[in-house]
């Protein structure tokens, strides 16, 4: 990766925040002040072309919200998204640039219009971009989109509620390749789905990924999901990039104190004896975080510098923490 | 009377007995659960595994008189320490659920009363169920709520249920489903809801409880992780019916159903298999082809055939029952001993 050409896709410290205050009448009526709410805290990553980064958290860390960004659904307050070193806001402007970008969300129901058959949805987008005219162009496309997800061209006949959630992933997935992009942003996609069907959809998303040099910004809570398809592992925690690095190195020997205790917190199926220490306690108000780091309620690691100062990036080979700890070659007892 | 109530040792807690549920519809009757048999032993902890549609929360809504109409048990029996339950009067099976059944379900919000604080939510519980006069209730209340990691509980013990956390209000939800001292608690999909940091919480408190006061559960999850952890024995549901059930490490490590392995392969693992591709990526997950079966077109014969690998002629002509495969039991031909041999000769 090092020796890869200018990334397809950049975030410099890019932050996002949310007005969370009352109606602008009952502030001025109780004195109350305005509150704010950083969803996304000076969050700085790169990607090369075809490779996968992934974002895993917990609820409302602000994982959903990078993801909108980074598609242009949100604009940072703060901070620069680039894709192809042109600024995503540029970037979105030009349709040539927009068809080339496209996302997958997490609730294959709520995405898909339910009056519309499937071979409309999946159509859309080709017609919205104009990239093919005549109709009987479009529905050979249509048809050879969804065998490359594994349905049938026949299929395109049907309404999605005739479909199992499973199935209605695929025709997402189809409709996101249906202008045909390079990066797609994959917000919790198979979270809704069983075990066996999720291993299809992350099957077939890696093979589509080879197979059309795709890139990924991947988002899942599932740390185990996430070790199957990704190769670089940001880790976050309120709204911040905690840990990030080579998704081997992540897994092997993660550094943060976090990211110890998720990984700690996973079910162990091999039940290979390993000792867990579920994680203590819970993630904090985004509206009132801690101050220092913002870990440190839950920090089996955190001093009193932890509790005032707000730690920087250490870069620790690949990988680059923020903890004071980690900095100071501090251990755990 | 009270010598009545002594369960015999011999009869297990619980005894599912080909228990069938269906639903009418305009077009037909659909059979959700298919003659489910199965028994839960004082203390055990069953878990219950499937994918969504598999029959797992129909199987505990019938156990506690909760099936929502028009479905109908339509077949087979239910007994707690050897007495039938599945035809009792309501009110008498009201009396059982909270103080012999405990209920815990994936939201908390559908057990807690938005209306009363938990201190009076638990106090009441067991006052109907134990017969504890006022004070007595209320000090339990404040020491179930420490019980469960309520921090600083004779405060939070005057709270709403709108006041804690989702974590929280679980650990409020598991209180509330063991103050009354049940002998079962049924336990659906009790962390799906929850982050993965705060289910481990969960799952190891009700581990806990549930050995220190000598519970029973049924966990239902689609969670194997949850099941590998916390359970004795585990149920495999598939298509309405339980295909594999044995000691949880067997089921996991040696599954004997084509589909409980197929199930197990397909689940992504931290420490990952053998044969990742350079770049560090693991190989590719092991999948089963097609989807589960609607309820209106389960096939004849054994409802795993179309997509099992092992198919032989026999499987698609006569349903299987469950049977002994090593050491558990499967729904599965392959194990038939005079059948196996002229499928593989
Ligand atoms: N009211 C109903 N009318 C018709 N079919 C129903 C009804 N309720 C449940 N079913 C069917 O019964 C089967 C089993 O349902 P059940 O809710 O027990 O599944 P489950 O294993 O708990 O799934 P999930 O994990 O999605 O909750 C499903 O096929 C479901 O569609
Ligand atoms: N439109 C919005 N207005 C106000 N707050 C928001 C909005 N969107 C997200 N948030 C808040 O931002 C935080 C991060 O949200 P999100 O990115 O959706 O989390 P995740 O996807 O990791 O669960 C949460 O606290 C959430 O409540
Ligand atoms: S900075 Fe301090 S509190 Fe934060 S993770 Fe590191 S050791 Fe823990
Ligand atoms: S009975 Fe036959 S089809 Fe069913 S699981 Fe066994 S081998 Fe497969
Ligand atoms: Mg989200
Ligand atoms: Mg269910």
């Amino acid at each position: 990766m090092a020796d890869s050409p200018a990334p397809l896709f950049e975030a410099e410290h890019v932050t996002r925040v949310f007005d969370v205050s009352g109606p602008w009448l009952q502030r001025i009526t109780s004195g109350e002040k305005r509150r704010s709410l950083r969803a996304v805290d000076d969050v700085s990553f790169s990607m090369s072309k075809g490779t996968t980064l992934s974002l895993v958290g917990e609820s409302g860390c602000g994982k959903s919200t990078m993801a909108r960004m980074a598609v242009g659904l949100y604009a940072p307050s703060r901070g620069k998204i680039r894709f192809e070193g042109e600024p995503l806001s540029a970037a979105r402007a030009d349709a040539r640039l927009r068809r080339r970008m496209n996302m997958i969300f997490q609730d294959p129901y709520a995405s898909l219009n339910p009056r519309w058959r499937v071979s409309r949805i999946i159509a859309e987008p080709i017609r919205a971009f104009g990239l093919l005219r005549s109709a009987r162009e479009i529905a050979a496309r249509v048809g050879e989109l969804l065998l490359q997800v594994g349905l049938q061209p026949s299929d395109g006949e049907k309404f999605p509620h005739e479909f199992s959630g499973g199935q209605r992933q695929r025709i997402s997935i189809a409709r996101a390749l249906s202008s045909e992009p390079e990066f797609l942003v994959c917000d919790e996609p198979t979270s809704a789905l069983d075990v066996s069907v999720q291993a299809q959809i992350l099957n077939l998303m890696r093979d589509l990924q080879r197979r059309l040099d795709l890139t990924y910004l991947f988002i899942s809570h599932n740390l185990a999901v996430v070790r199957h398809m990704s190769d670089r592992l940001g880790v976050m925690y309120l709204g911040r990039v905690v840990e990030i690095g080579p998704a081997d190195e992540v897994f092997s020997a993660p550094l943060h104190p976090y990211t110890r205790m998720l990984l700690d917190a996973i079910p162990d199926l091999s039940m290979s004896g390993r000792s867990r220490t579920p994680v203590a306690g819970e993630v904090p108000s985004p509206i009132a975080p801690p101050p220092g780091c913002t870990f440190h309620p839950r920090c089996p690691l955190a001093n009193e510098r932890c509790r005032h100062e707000r730690p920087e990036y250490t870069l620790s080979g690949a990988m680059l923490v923020a903890c004071h700890a980690v900095a100071e070659g501090r251990r755990a007892a | 009377m009270a010598l009545l109530e002594v369960p015999l040792l011999e009869v297990p807690l619980l005894e599912v007995e080909d228990l069938s549920v269906e639903f009418p519809t305009r077009r037909g009757v659909l059979k959700a659960l298919d003659r489910v048999s199965f028994t839960i032993e004082t203390g055990e902890v069953l878990g219950v595994v499937g994918e969504s549609g598999a029959g797992k929360s129909l199987t505990g809504a019938a156990i506690i008189g909760l099936l929502e109409r028009p479905g109908r048990i339509a077949g087979g029996r239910i007994l707690l320490s050897g007495r039938r339950i599945d035809n009792l009067p309501q009110d008498e099976l009201r009396r059982i659920r909270g103080r012999r059944i405990g209920a815990i379900f994936q939201d908390p919000l559908t057990t807690l009363n938005p209306l009363y604080t938990v201190g009076r939510q638990l106090a009441e519980t067991m006052q109907v169920h134990l017969g504890l006069p006022d004070a007595e209730a209320r000090r339990r209340a404040v020491s179930w709520l420490e019980q469960v990691g309520i921090p600083a509980p004779a405060e939070r013990v005057g709270a709403y249920p709108h006041e804690f956390s989702g974590g929280m209000r679980q650990r409020v939800v598991i209180a509330l489903a063991l103050c009354a001292e049940p002998e079962l608690v049924i336990a659906d999909e009790p962390t799906t809801a929850l982050d993965v940091s705060i289910q481990a919480q969960i799952i190891t408190l009700l581990r806990r409880l549930a050995r220190e006061h000598g519970t029973a559960v049924m966990l239902i999850t689609h969670d194997m992780g949850v099941i590998a952890e916390t359970a004795d024995r585990v149920a495999v549901m598939y298509a309405g019916r339980i295909v594999e059930l044995g000691p949880v490490q067997r089921v996991i490590r040696h599954p004997a159903h084509p589909y409980t392995e197929g199930l197990m392969a397909s689940i992504p693992t931290l420490e990952g298999r053998p044969g990742g591709r350079p770049g560090g990526r693991l190989c590719r997950l092991r999948q089963i082809e097609g989807a589960m079966p609607r309820l209106s077109a389960i096939p004849p014969g054994c409802p795993f055939s179309p997509r099992c690998p092992k198919v032989f002629a026999r499987c698609t002509e006569v349903r299987p029952e469950l049977m002994a495969a090593g050491e558990t039991e499967a729904a599965c031909w392959l194990y038939a001993p005079a059948l196996a041999e002229a499928a593989h000769g």
